[in-house]
């Protein structure tokens, strides 16, 4: 019995010695299933962050990061995991969220724990109007969408056809283009939502060439679909039609490109962030994410949502010096200015949104036969125009 | 009317890939009374080795497609024998259970081996690139998977109903003991039919890896489509399946080309309508 008294009182100062000093972050997203090479990536970015600034250590604090797993987009599942993370592992930060539906259900939790919310990924605009307490440091389907239409004016292009995934970020980057497209006094003949299981893209390419327009503007999840798709914009002789193909960077990110190969050079894509990157910053960063993945060639644009959100984090821990408390950490960020991998970006102190240089590129083949997303031009300081839809 | 054609033309392509990759599993759930559904899984490892073939080892196209289609089948033996012999003639949710997970595990082991990006497999130069029709352009490749279609179509056809094989085949699904009884090795006839069922699974997998492209959930994505074919078509029957995939193909093609936001509602609606008139599928034997 004495044993066991003792026994129970060391682990118990052993306890409340460790969590003393150590700050818990608890990061949500699909670290197994389909989705797995996104996870992958949110963990390489933040183990880049953490190796690059201090090994884990922001002053006598020590970080720990607590994975949670949700293969694909399930609200429920997420509520329950951030419930976990935050009652019983105590974890101070949330972070991580790939999908929209993930990060929504759990924006009511934040309040009540006292915990900000760091979203790495999830890109529908509305998610950060749901609780003071969030902040973003990827991008939205809209902050990236909307450039194209002025690449596309630009080019000489007035007519477009839409062609989207039929889901919450395809009907987002066809309003996206719609509306700026709209604004900059171009026509969009013809919008096609296309459900999302569909495998055979030529009746689609049909159509787009029967519509007679200029330019396809597409969005489809990355992965299967896509690479069918710009097969089937080769192979039924658009390209050669000179239908230019626009797409937010989504579609071609860069663990994609291999596969997608040749037909995919020329198409135009506007996006936040390329691997290709060309700044101190990247480099540096690359190289440790690399590192950090193991494979070089599946680095895409999620691992710099997390390492950026790793940033941010380390700037609220230091200024509430480990203490928990959720708004002072978010105030302490507002307006934070920082040289990210990607550029320049600074959390804008209104919306709490990542404001960022948005990219125009091309996919273009280096010389030893690789595939990258070149930068050809550059809009800066693009906010989150979506916001505005929402209000 | 060019735009017949052209919808009829992708459809008939379309409806080819789909038989291809889904005959093996008719023949499956048909003759040997097996719901396979790590069907889909076979295919994948048939585009894995295709693709590593081409592309790591530089083999030309037709060797990678043969090398896909054996090294599948060797694969397949030593998994035929120890965990598909003990689900032959089981109930049909044992027989789901042990197939799904024989499906997880083989996602597992492609994500872990491959990686979770996805994989493509170079086609030889004059099977890439539109070829002009006259009223339209098609891909090559689909025209050469619509000759593989028919191909592989004639050749079943002929094993089942022509062969001495395929007399024992049919024999042993009837009767297995009675055909045992009658000096049929039923043990090597099954093994040979499944044999026969992984190897069409892979040729599909790399024929049809244009249009599904080969990752490591392959073996669960489109595993609807196989099964809606199959149960279409009546299972175990090949010119059912031929059927089937033509329809389908035609009414998914027009579905999406003249009303794509109705989605796969068209399809859907009509495998349907077609299951509650032939509960059998549409040439499946009454048992």
């Amino acid at each position: 019995m004495k044993k066991i008294i003792i026994s129970m009182v060391a682990a118990i100062t052993m306890c409340s010695a460790a969590t003393a000093d150590t700050i818990k972050i608890g990061v949500v997203g699909p670290f197994s299933g389909p989705f797995a090479l996104q996870g992958k990536n949110f963990k390489a970015g933040i183990d880049a962050y953490i190796a690059t600034h201090g090994a884990g250590k922001i002053g006598d604090n020590d970080i720990e990061i607590v994975y949670r797993d949700v293969p694909q987009a399930d609200p429920a599942q997420s509520k329950a995991l951030a419930q976990e993370l935050v009652v019983k592992e105590g974890v101070q930060y949330l972070a991580g969220f790939y999908f929209t539906p993930d990060a929504m259900a759990v924006t009511p939790l934040l309040e009540q724990a006292n915990v900000p919310l760091v979203v790495m990924n999830a890109a529908t605009s509305a998610i950060i109007t749901k609780s003071p307490l969030i902040i973003r440091t990827s991008f939205t389907t809209w902050q990236t969408s909307a450039p194209m239409a002025k690449v596309a004016k630009e080019r000489g292009i007035s007519k477009v056809i839409t062609v989207v995934s039929d889901y919450g970020p395809g009907v987002d980057a066809e309003n996206a283009f719609k509306t700026t497209f709209g604004a900059e006094g171009g026509t969009v003949v013809e919008s096609i939502r296309m459900p999302l299981a569909t495998n055979d893209f030529s009746p689609i390419m049909q159509r787009v060439k029967d519509s007679g327009a200029e330019a396809v503007f597409a969005f489809l999840p990355s992965g299967p679909t896509t690479l069918g798709f710009v097969k089937a914009y080769n192979e039924n002789g658009l390209k050669q039609a000179g239908v230019q193909f626009l797409a937010p960077g989504d579609l071609t990110q860069e663990s994609d490109l291999p596969a997608l190969g040749d037909p995919a050079v020329g198409i135009l894509t506007t996006f936040h962030y390329a691997v290709s990157h060309d700044s101190a910053e990247n480099k540096a960063f690359v190289q440790a994410a690399s590192k950090a993945i193991g494979n070089p060639a599946e680095l895409s644009f999620p691992s710099v949502g997390a390492y950026d959100g790793m940033h941010v984090i380390y700037k609220m821990i230091e200024a509430t010096g480990g203490t928990q408390d959720a708004q002072k950490a978010v105030d302490a960020v507002k307006g934070l200015a920082w040289e990210s991998p990607r550029g320049p970006v600074q959390i804008d102190a209104q919306t709490r949104h990542i404001t960022q240089n948005i990219y125009l590129r091309e996919v273009a083949k280096h010389e030893d036969g690789t595939f990258y997303n070149k930068e050809i031009k550059t809009f800066e300081k693009q906010g989150d125009p979506g916001l505005a839809a929402v209000k | 009317m060019q735009t017949v054609f052209s919808i009829a033309i992708d459809a008939l392509a379309y409806g080819m890939v789909l038989f291809v990759i889904s005959i093996g599993l008719s023949v499956t759930m048909g003759l040997m009374r097996v719901v396979n559904l790590a069907h889909g899984a076979f295919a994948m490892i048939g585009g894995y080795i295709a693709s590593y073939a081409v592309r790591d080892l530089g083999l030309a196209y037709g060797f990678a497609v043969l090398l896909a289609v054996f090294a599948t089948i060797i694969i397949a033996i030593p998994v035929e024998r120890l965990l598909y012999r003990r689900i032959y003639g089981a109930p049909e949710l044992t027989q789901v259970l042990m197939t799904i997970g024989i499906t997880f595990c083989v996602i597992g082991i492609a994500n872990y081996v491959f990686g979770p990006t996805l994989k493509t497999i170079p086609l030889p130069e004059h099977l890439r690139g539109p070829i002009d029709l006259g009223f339209r352009s098609i891909a090559a490749h689909k025209l050469f998977a619509i000759g593989c279609g028919a191909a592989v179509a004639l050749g079943l056809w002929y094993l089942i109903e022509r062969t001495s094989f395929g007399v024992k085949l049919r024999a042993s699904v009837d009767n297995a003991s009675m055909a045992a009884a009658l000096g049929v090795r039923t043990q090597v006839v099954y093994a040979a039919s499944f044999a026969i069922a992984v190897g069409l699974a892979a040729f599909g997998g790399v024929v049809g890896a244009e249009l599904l492209p080969i990752e490591p959930y392959y073996a669960l994505r489109y595993m609807v489509t196989f099964l809606v074919v199959v149960s279409v078509g009546g299972a175990g029957s090949i010119p059912g399946a031929l059927l089937a995939c033509l329809l389908l193909g035609g009414i998914d093609t027009t579905g999406r080309y003249l009303m794509p936001e109705y989605g796969e509602f068209f399809f859907y609606l009509a495998v349907i309508v077609i299951v509650s008139f032939f509960p059998r599928g549409l040439l499946g034997k009454a048992n």
